[in-house]
């Protein structure tokens, strides 16, 4: 019923030209995060995210929160873990509500329940071609391979989804997915789905991405966009965008999906007064988005215009398991991506692609452990310096970093035994005034009388030494003898 | 007023001077300063790593070794955070009271320079941009102190870095997880800093300094790195006169 895409059409002619492990696809086996982790940093692509990120992240976020955003992040924490508290009842309502207005809902347990349920839609309209809006939640279940699989194009209507899903690749921060990318890399990706060159001045460039994605908007089969909230009381679905493209997804298809995880339901239609602003806040610097679309039920008899079909996918996909723990808080999230910004561990690595989930930067983190999708995710807590910049940014006040050390207390409680043993014996080491001063002779020794080259090959030096000089550790101790000199002779230190 | 110091392990394995310096200070300011031979380390390392309980035999062990002192000043702004910050978090029952209680009494080193010097005449000429550490800033959130010091040390300039908030990218056992990571967050600090005026980096944490001023090493910058109780005691009366012949 529907027809081909148009803004893919010669998208076969962009190269990819990403790491693998950028890709859109997240591979099954991932290589080691340190060996990622040191190709992310050692790409010249890298330092130029990272100066765009560390200048957003200072027009945004410097100068702290302002006055009158502190009252409202703390309502907004407030309500927040309220709704946590009671998620069910408020789910039971938002679904009840969405039925009321003609609108059918699903529940899914699965990535793979999610993205099957969205598939049998697809299939039932014989759907060639789908339409979506930003969401993250279907970067989590993997909607856009599944659905290829089916043999329907799927479309990113979000520029910078777009650009992305141009060079197959996934998106490097949760609000600005194409961060990572250049204005030139950007025209060299039109230019190659053009099969010309075109003018290369911004405006044009959105201009001609506007122009195609116009054509599949009219002809797509099927709508598909995530919830930034969804209000028990009316069934009232917001999607916040700056672009209106989710208005035309959730109005010109005659099926709109819609795919939200439990959490994103807030009780009341004002609690978006206060969760709008601080999103956009903390997002982008902006007082309010450019578009705040609101879907209320599909369309009514007597309208003239909007999907005939709505569907609300509620997936589910771990968050039960987070819920009732001391991570619950976690799940207070609103995707602002401001910890992201803000955090220099991941500006450094040029976006979010090297953390290889769904999720990179701090939220990411702690998230992606506690969504157990991989195994990898587990070391991914250790990413981090805990330097603390994301909680400070964080519009719904999530204490990241502490719960950045618990998880790596969960890992290591699990891990291995050699390591928990080495740290055991240290600690017992230094709860001992004696063991104390002989590890710090020992360490002066060794420091005075091996080689540096053998030094630099030891354990835990070796891994400073990659890039830094030692610090002296001859003068290990020093500080004790120069104390207890002092003490005896009145000395000045 | 007799006041504990709290060294951090940094001093005791590669950094000395720092500790030295601040009982000088102290002491200028009237202090009788105790030094506990007790203390090792405040367990931050094997919290962070991920070993609770090896961390929280030390968090005990520091409360024993300072839970009878009236003050206790800080030489690192990382260890101070841990003893406000995580000690309450880690430890339970009766020793996560007495951390609590410590933790009230135990302050960061500047702070403690701020709130109880009036007098003291601090003197060295020279120009020095200030590196908040992560935990000072946003765990102690003590940004203010150390420029208040700074500001009282005649002849002194300030330049403050753009990125002076942003991680240097120690973070601990991270800087040996992610080598590459960690120097690559080192250099972007050098590079603020050596856009800036000064001639010295300073701050409160060794840790920061030593990863700082090994990796300038490693590549060859002229960085010259120092805690601020060096500076604050090579600014007391009789001290050189000027930051260049204090480090040279």
């Amino acid at each position: 019923m529907s027809g081909r895409s148009i803004a893919l059409h010669g998208a076969e002619r962009v190269p990819h030209s990403r790491p693998e492990w950028a890709g859109s696809v997240r591979p099954g086996h991932r290589a080691l995060l340190p060996l990622v982790t040191a190709e992310a940093v050692s790409r010249p692509e890298s330092a130029a995210t990272a100066a765009r990120l560390t200048e957003r992240s200072r027009e945004w976020q410097d100068g702290g929160w302002p006055e009158n955003l502190v009252p409202l992040r703390e309502r907004a924490a407030r309500i927040r873990r309220e709704t946590l508290g009671d998620l069910e009842s408020h789910l039971a309502q938002l679904a009840a509500k969405v039925t009321e207005h003609g609108g059918t809902v699903h529940r899914a347990a699965t990535a793979a329940d999610a993205t099957a349920i969205v598939r049998r839609i697809a299939a039932e309209h014989s759907v060639r071609l789908v339409v979506k809006s930003k969401s993250m939640v279907t970067e989590e279940i993997g909607l856009n391979p599944a659905l290829e699989a089916d043999g329907i194009e799927v479309v990113e209507t979000d520029l910078g989804e777009y650009i992305v899903q141009l060079g197959d690749e996934r998106p490097s921060h949760i609000i600005a997915p194409a961060v990572h990318l250049a204005h030139r890399d950007v025209a060299e990706r039109f230019d190659a789905l053009a099969g010309e060159r075109l003018d290369h001045d911004v405006t044009a460039l959105a201009g001609f991405a506007r122009a195609r994605l116009r054509e599949d908007f009219r002809t797509a089969g099927l709508g598909v966009t995530g919830v930034n909230f969804a209000v028990a009381e009316t069934g009232t679905l917001a999607i916040v965008t700056n672009e209106g493209n989710a208005d035309l997804v959730t109005s010109q298809p005659p099926v709109h999906v819609a795919i939200m995880t439990p959490e994103k339901v807030v009780p009341r239609m004002a609690d978006l007064g206060v969760l709008i602003p601080l999103l956009s806040h903390a997002g982008t610097g902006q007082r309010m988005t450019v578009y705040q679309t609101l879907v209320t039920g599909p369309r009514r008899a007597g309208e003239s215009d909007g999907p005939r079909e709505l569907h609300l996918v509620i997936v589910d996909n771990g968050r039960h398991r987070i819920l009732g723990t001391r991570y619950e808080e976690v799940l207070a999230c609103i995707r602002c991506g401001a910890c992201q910004t803000a955090c220099p561990v991941f500006r450094t690595l040029g976006g979010g692609h090297a953390y290889g989930a769904a999720y990179g930067g701090p939220i990411g983190a702690v998230l992606s452990p506690l969504l157990a999708q991989h195994e990898q995710d587990r070391e991914l807590p250790y990413l981090s310096s805990l330097c603390g910049a994301c909680a400070d940014v964080c519009p719904v006040m999530i204490p990241l970093p502490d719960m950045l050390v618990d998880l790596r207390a969960d890992d290591a409680a699990s891990g291995r035994r050699m390591s928990r043993a080495g740290w055991r014996a240290w600690s017992a080491l230094w709860s001992n005034r004696a063991g104390h001063r002989v590890s710090l002779a020992v360490a002066a020794a060794a420091a005075r009388l091996l080689p540096r080259r053998f030094l630099t090959r030891l354990p835990v030096a070796r891994r400073w030494a990659r890039g830094r000089e030692l610090p002296d550790l001859r003068g290990a101790g020093r500080l004790r003898r120069a104390l207890r000199r002092r003490h005896r002779t009145g000395d000045p230190a | 007023m007799r006041v504990a110091l709290f060294t951090s392990c940094a001093a005791d394995l590669a950094a000395p001077r720092p500790a030295l310096a601040a009982v000088r200070v102290l002491e200028a300011m009237g202090m009788t300063v105790d030094v506990p031979g007790a203390q090792t380390c405040c367990g931050q390392v094997a919290l962070n790593s991920g070993h609770r309980e090896p961390a929280s035999e030390l968090m005990r062990r520091w409360g024993r070794t300072f839970g009878e002192y009236d003050a206790v000043v800080g030489v690192s702004g990382s260890c101070t955070a841990t003893v406000h910050h995580q000690f309450p978090r880690v430890l339970e029952d009766r020793a996560a009271r007495l951390a609590v209680d410590a933790a009230r009494r135990t302050w960061e080193f500047t702070r403690f320079v701020a709130h109880h010097d009036a007098a003291l005449d601090l003197a060295l000429s020279g120009d020095v941009t200030w590196h908040d550490s992560c935990h000072m800033l946003r765990s102690l959130g003590e940004k203010a102190a150390p420029r208040d010091v700074l500001g009282r040390v005649r002849g002194l300039r300030v330049h403050e870095a753009p990125g002076s908030e942003v991680c240097c990218g120690f973070g601990g056992t991270f800087a040996l997880k992610y080598p590459e990571l960690s120097c690559a967050m080192a250099d972007r600090k050098i590079t603020d800093v050596t856009r800036t005026d000064a001639t010295h980096l300073v701050s409160s944490d060794s840790t920061c300094l030593l990863h700082l001023s090994g990796r300038a090493a490693r590549r060859r910058v002229p960085l010259r790195a120092l805690h601020v109780a060096e500076l604050l005691a090579a600014a007391l009366p009789g001290g050189p006169g000027t930051l260049e012949e204090a480090f040279a």
